[in-house]
């Protein structure tokens, strides 16, 4: 079981908070909006997601149990 | 081959191949049938069987028939009606026929000449999930659809079986307003846009009911299927994708129209049953106007199946097929087309609404020779950029529609990057696009509906 | 003695529920701007957006802090006859009724856009941004309140502080009304006319008001407490 992350796309505006606060998953492209790398996010980083999905002002940012296995 | 043609009345339905009509059988282009002319037709619908268990033997029919959905998207029908029947709360089905596609006229067709074969489906489908409700969703752009549906209702009152509601709702025109989730936003009093999905229509839809929203086509073959059974089904078609299905070829053709194939029947034989090419043929756009373009050289090689058109990087979609004579400047009539898109777009997704405005207006520089540096590779990456970032598939489909232009006309494109406009360019358009929603008609050089 | 002492603890409580009062002010007018900023998404490399969306996040928390003070600090201080409720329900007071009900209002309109904006997650946004625009309202209502209730409202520097804060927020009005202008042209010429409207009257009333004579009779002070305290304070000390 991991963490993904998974946007949604019509509540993003291109507040730009989640890739300060995860640089390491998410990056923005040539308009602001998030491009995210790898969906899943490992121990490691989890704390850090979840800030970011909480920082997100619309809430189009979300972390995610999932059961998939990769 | 059989073909029907709405508007002006006017049917051909000769069966060319054995077998068919299936859908078009009966279609005689005197207006719409009636419930008795479709009973004399088809046979009676099957009895209620079970109808008070959830999970009906029409679901295992489908699974056997390997019926797919018919609305573009290609989905396993059993799958999605065990869905909807295992869910907790009572479901509702939606019969989708509002058609947002401009070369696709199968779901017009049905809705005028031959209603009640979706509305069986529609009923048989309710009895197979448990739903109580069926509601029919037509174009705005369509009034005689609309006419012609609400006549078929007002027959069926009372008939035994029948949901406890059945009702129509006028959709309003625009390219996404049939997508799935747009339909049910609309159902529940919103906009005609998708929204972001999971939860699906089919857990939590119209009134957070379970529902099943199900192309018209797709439930006009579950009523044939419940009569004649899933082996009849699958005498004809191919085993990856069996059964008849309903195309719309336009274009340079001699008698545009909707025809009743089998899945894998040639395009060449499609098109000699349309009277022939009127003319060389520069490419076939497969699929609709999200869908892939192929080159006229290999046109003759090509089947209808998605199984046979993969190599080609095509599928076959909503069943369309629309081909672009040789006159016509197809980087114009790309560009034309992209514009379109871009504008059809809900403007809610940032990378859609801002990759496909920057594609249209690569192309358009492109168009005029006014390219800036290297727009191919400019194009590929906006179309990275853009692809699967949208809470819908219409930037991926958009995407797919430019890319494959640009690659199937790379010397069209690559002189016009040079040179700038061409003759044919001031031509009127072939690929028309609707411009007056309320009054249904295209723009362009109009494809004829007869 | 016990003379001495007694008022010198009802003047602490009056002091800190002036300057909670004012720190309160001080602390909103901050957050309206943080939160114009924010939504404006002004940013720098040493400013990122999620600082000062969490600035302005913790800058109404304390705001509240110093709220919940202020409505404690005036229940207590026992020369004014306002009880817990009176900070709640507007207009049941008896103590200047008007101008205490204002700050009821303001705190009840304050309360409801904490609460949303702490229950975010489970409201949706649509729901805590109809909330949210309260704060512009509210803000109004708590400066009227300030200056209808305090007793030394013609304090230079409380003036010069309420003053400077009308400034501003009017500043970050103008600021948040413009952004993406022309769009939603009727709200935000509305909000720029509100904003004008209370400007003006601001400058009219207050020289004929709070900063008039006998405003403390004008503003419904009971005649019981009617001259026991000069409209310029001074500790214990100056009292019998």
């Amino acid at each position: 079981m991991s963490d993904r992350l998974r946007l949604n796309p019509i509540a993003c505006q291109a507040h730009g908070m989640c890739a300060e606060l995860l640089p390491e998953r998410i990056t923005l492209d040539e308009w602001g909006y998030p491009l995210i790398e790898d969906e899943r996010v490992p121990h490691t980083l989890i704390v850090h997601a979840r800030r970011a999905a909480q920082a997100c002002p619309t809430f189009a940012l979300l972390l995610e149990r999932d059961r998939r296995r990769d | 081959m059989s073909r029907a043609t709405p508007a002006l009345g006017r049917a051909a339905g000769r069966a060319v191949d054995s077998g068919l009509p299936r859908l078009l059988a009966g279609v005689d282009g005197h207006g719409g049938m009636s419930l008795r002319e479709h009973l004399a037709t088809h046979g009676e619908l099957p009895g209620e069987r079970s109808h008070r268990r959830r999970e009906a033997p029409l679901i295992e029919l489908l699974e056997h028939a390997g019926l797919r959905g018919r609305g573009g998207a290609g989905f396993p029908t059993a799958k999605k009606l065990r869905a909807v029947a295992s869910a907790r709360r009572r479901a509702i089905v939606v019969i989708n026929a509002a058609e947002g596609e401009p070369a696709s006229l199968k779901d017009r067709t049905l809705c005028e000449l031959t209603p009640h074969l979706m509305l069986d489906g529609g009923q048989l489908a309710a009895q197979a999930v448990g739903a109580d409700e069926l509601i029919v969703c037509v174009g705005e752009s369509s009034p005689d659809s609309l006419d012609s549906v609400a006549e078929a209702i007002a027959e069926r009152r009372g008939l035994p079986g029948a949901p406890a509601r059945v009702h129509l709702s006028v959709v309003p025109s625009g390219y996404l307003a049939g997508q799935e989730s747009a339909l049910v936003s609309h159902l529940n009093g919103g906009p005609a846009i998708p929204r972001f999905t999971p939860p699906m229509p089919f857990e939590q839809g119209v009134r957070r009911r379970p529902t099943l929203v199900s192309n018209a086509e797709t439930l006009a073959h579950i009523a044939l299927i419940a009569r004649h059974g899933s082996a009849w089904f699958r005498v004809l078609g191919v085993g990856s994708q069996p059964g008849s299905a309903l195309l719309t070829l336009s274009g340079a053709v001699a008698d545009p129209g909707v025809y009743e194939i089998e899945h894998g029947a040639s395009l060449a034989s499609v098109v000699a049953a349309a009277g022939g090419a009127s003319g060389r043929v520069r490419a076939a756009l497969v699929g609709g106007y999200a869908g892939t373009w192929i080159d006229g050289g290999l046109l003759n090689g090509v089947a209808l199946s998605d199984e046979h058109l993969a190599p080609h990087g095509a599928a076959l979609g909503a069943g369309v097929v629309v081909l672009l004579s040789a006159h016509a400047c197809p980087v114009a009539e790309t560009v034309r087309v992209a514009s379109w898109l871009a504008e059809q777009g809900a403007g809610q997704c940032g990378p859609c609404l801002n990759g496909l405005n920057a594609l249209a207006a690569t192309l358009e520089q492109l168009l005029q020779g006014a390219a800036q540096g290297n727009s191919v590779r400019r194009i590929e990456r906006l179309a990275s950029l853009t692809r699967g970032r949208g809470a819908c598939g219409h930037p991926d489909g958009a995407v797919r529609f430019v890319l494959s232009a640009v690659r199937v006309f790379s010397e069209e494109f690559a002189d016009h990057a040079r040179h700038g406009p061409c003759d044919a360019c001031a031509r009127p358009a072939e690929l028309a696009l609707p411009v007056d929603p309320r009054a249904g008609r295209l723009r362009g050089d109009p494809v004829p509906v007869a | 003695m016990n003379d001495v002492l007694a008022a010198s603890s009802g003047s602490v409580y009056w002091y800190l529920t002036r300057s909670t009062g004012a720190v309160a002010l001080l602390l909103l007018t901050s957050a309206i701007v943080l939160g114009v900023v924010d939504v404006r998404r002004w940013s720098t490399p040493q400013w990122p957006r999620f600082v000062v969306d969490s600035l302005h996040r913790n800058v109404s928390l304390l705001a509240m802090v110093f709220l919940a003070l202020h409505v404690l600090t005036s229940v207590l201080d026992s020369f004014a006859p306002i009880s817990l409720l009176d900070a709640f329900v507007p207009f049941a007071g008896a103590y200047r009724r008007l101008w205490l009900g204002l700050g009821a209002i303001a705190l009840d309109l304050l309360l409801a856009v904490t609460l949303t904006s702490l229950l975010r997650q489970r409201l949706g946004y649509a729901s805590w941004r109809a909330v949210h625009w309260l704060t512009y309202a509210s803000w109004p209502i708590a400066l009227l309140h300030g200056f209808g209730t305090g007793s030394d409202a013609a304090s230079a520097w409380l003036l010069a502080l309420s003053i400077a804060c009308a400034a501003i927020v009017l500043l970050a009005v103008l600021a948040r009304a413009l952004a993406g202008w022309p769009e939603h042209l009727g709200r935000r010429s509305a909000a720029l006319g509100g904003a004008g409207a209370f400007s003006l009257f601001l400058l009219l009333w207050l020289p004929a008001g709070p900063l008039g004579s006998a405003w403390a009779r004008r503003s419904g002070t009971p005649s019981s407490l009617l001259g026991h305290r000069p409209s310029h304070a001074r500790p214990a000390t100056e009292r019998r």
